[in-house]
């Protein structure tokens, strides 16, 4: 039997998710297959297969796989799982759409979010905003799961290349129609990646004022921007910066939490950061149970002037 | 249009939820109950389709133990036509909730299957998608704004980086993001007629659905919480520390 990893692609580059994916797939010792669906998206099958070991990558060409829809993915996967023991990918936006389904059709569970992976198909997940960890034991024939990204160190790349094997595309999923999409553009580095991010609550006030005081911090750090549910809600930043249990999770060097209470929902998404930095009025803000360097301050003072001092 | 909401009932959101001494689950004997944040977004959903004339009739469901009720009369008092409790004692995963739904579906030929995007007790994020397998329906998930246009359901999902906008054809399954709308707030006088309003109840056991659970759950345990850290008196002190002890910053 063999490992199948679902790759989530733009079209040009691999995600680096999936080099993490595949220093889960090893827990296995078994052959590990990367699939590649996409519109001739060969650079990026070229890609997964200089990824070291990596043993053969399945490519999937369809014009329709310019904008993958769940219905068509999951098709493709189920057309080819008989090979499989596991199918897993990094959690995402991307995978979670794909693999409830594709788990369904092959009447398996599946299990989301894998931070720890055990021997006899044993995994460990949070439930609860991260506040439990369950230990859980499979009883399926077919394991499909989504892995904490950040809980498994990145696969390198090796000189050497897998073979990449084409297969067959079943029909378009008549029913689903994708009309279009809208990425955030920004110069920032991308904030499931990012080294160090900068975070801010309701407490900024208003977009103009998100802007004005995290702006200049996150581009003097080189940081991504981040957000609390209650900022994005009140419209003082894009709903794709929310970190925490529905939103983002982030793990990186260093997070630097700008008015922001630290409910369990949002700390979910920062809390395996190496170093949490929280700047806060309220010297009771839970914030600070989870920060290891709390600054007791005005932000609109406090930002302004760590910027500076930078 | 004839519309499904599938509620579940949780501990609330704002109970930081404990485990048992011996470690075998969580503990949650007595703790605050109600009904899981995105589905009250899901039924807010139905309520306004109806209140535009695009649908004329909303079911909600909840499947488990007869303790569900209180969630289905939160939903009644909301607005919605009728109240579903499928009933059982068994722990219900996702791909049973799918199979249970799926019966449902059979029995009542919704056009429409609301769910939340997830439940935040098990948060796992898969029933929607599933029960989109089994009935093979196309499938809109996280979506924050729904849309009826010459009868296809023009949906906005929430994914990573942005957002993506599909259209389905009825039937259809969507999930519900938290962005999708605000729930109403329900009044004490609705509350208590929905008291007298009649729950349909359905043993699961009569669907000849496999509930078994897939996944055997060994142990619960809590995370090791983050090492305390200490509060510093200046961005001086701050940057030493980010500097000197941690190396975070150049
Ligand atoms: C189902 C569900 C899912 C959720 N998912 C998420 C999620 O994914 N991510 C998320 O973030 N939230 C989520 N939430 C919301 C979460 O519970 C909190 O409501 C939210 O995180 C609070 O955001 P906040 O910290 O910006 O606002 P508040 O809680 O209002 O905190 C504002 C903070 O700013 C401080 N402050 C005010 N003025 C200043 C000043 N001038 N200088 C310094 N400090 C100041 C205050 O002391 C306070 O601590 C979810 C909630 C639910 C119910
Ligand atoms: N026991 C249940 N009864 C009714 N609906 C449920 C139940 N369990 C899950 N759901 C629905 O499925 C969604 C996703 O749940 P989950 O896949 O467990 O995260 C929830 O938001 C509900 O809409």
């Amino acid at each position: 039997m063999r490992i199948l990893i679902l790759a989530e692609h733009d079209g040009q580059q691999l995600n680096p998710s999936v080099l993490q994916a595949v220093t889960a797939a090893k827990t296995w010792n078994l052959p590990i297959h990367i699939l590649v669906a996409g519109n001739d998206a060969n650079k990026v099958a070229e890609s997964a297969a200089s990824i070291e070991g990596v043993e053969r990558v399945i490519q999937a060409n369809a014009a329709h796989f310019a904008h993958p829809l769940a219905e068509d993915i999951a098709n493709l996967i189920t057309s080819i799982s008989a090979d499989y023991a596991v199918i897993l990918a990094a959690h995402a936006s991307f995978s979670r759409n794909i693999l409830p389904r594709v788990a369904a059709t092959l009447d398996v569970a599946m299990i989301s979010d894998v931070l720890e992976i055990h021997a006899n198909n044993t995994y460990v997940r949070a439930i609860y905003a991260g506040n439990i960890l369950t230990t859980v034991q499979s009883t399926d024939s077919v394991q499909v799961l989504s892995i904490h990204g950040s809980k498994f160190s990145a696969a390198s790349f090796t000189t050497t290349s897998a073979e990449i094997v084409n297969v067959a595309v079943p029909a378009a999923f008549s029913q689903t129609r994708w009309i279009s999409e809208v990425r955030s553009e920004s110069d920032r580095p991308a904030l499931g990646s990012a080294k160090i991010v900068v975070s801010g609550g309701r407490s900024l006030g208003s977009a103009e004022r998100f802007e004005q005081v995290l702006s200049p911090l996150a581009t003097k750090l080189g940081a991504a921007l981040g957000a609390t549910r209650a900022a994005v809600d009140a419209g003082f930043a894009p709903n794709d910066i929310q970190v925490g249990q529905t939103g983002v999770v982030v793990a990186p060097e260093l997070y630097i939490a700008v008015g922001v209470s630290g409910a369990v929902q949002h700390t979910y998404g920062m809390k395996d950061s190496r170093i949490v930095v929280a700047i806060n009025e309220d010297p009771d803000a839970p914030i600070f149970q989870v920060a290891d360097y709390g600054l007791v301050a005005d932000l609109f003072e406090a930002v302004p002037a760590l910027t500076a001092a930078i | 249009m004839k519309i499904i909401v599938a509620i579940k009932r949780v501990v609330d959101y704002n109970i930081k939820v404990r485990i048992k001494a011996d470690g075998s689950n969580v503990d949650i004997d007595g703790v605050k109950m109600g009904i899981n944040p995105f589905d009250e977004n899901a039924i807010e959903e139905a309520l306004r389709l109806k209140e535009k004339g695009v649908a004329t009739e909303v079911v909600a469901i909840s499947l488990g133990t007869s303790a569900n009720q209180d969630v289905l009369r939160h939903a009644l008092a909301m607005g919605v036509d009728r109240a579903v409790l499928l009933e059982t004692d068994a722990e219900l995963q996702p791909l049973a909730v799918a199979k249970l739904l799926k019966a449902l579906v059979s029995r009542e030929q919704p056009d429409l299957i609301l769910l939340g995007k997830q439940a935040i007790d098990d948060d796992a994020g898969q029933t929607g998608q599933m029960l989109a397998a089994l009935l093979n329906y196309p499938q809109a998930t996280f979506v924050s704004k729904l849309e009826l246009s010459a009868n296809e359901l023009i949906s906005i999902r929430e994914v990573d980086g942005g957002t993506e906008t599909i259209a389905l054809t009825l039937p259809a399954v969507v999930t519900a993001d938290l962005r999708l709308n605000n729930p109403r707030f329900v009044k004490l006088p609705n509350l208590m007629m929905a008291r007298k309003k009649p729950i349909e109840t359905i043993q699961a056991s009569e669907l000849n659905v496999d509930l078994n659970p897939r996944l055997q759950l060994i142990r619960v345990s809590e995370p090791a919480a983050r090492k305390a850290g200490i509060k510093v008196g200046s961005i001086e002190e701050l940057l030493t520390k980010l500097r000197a002890h941690e190396g975070v910053l150049a």
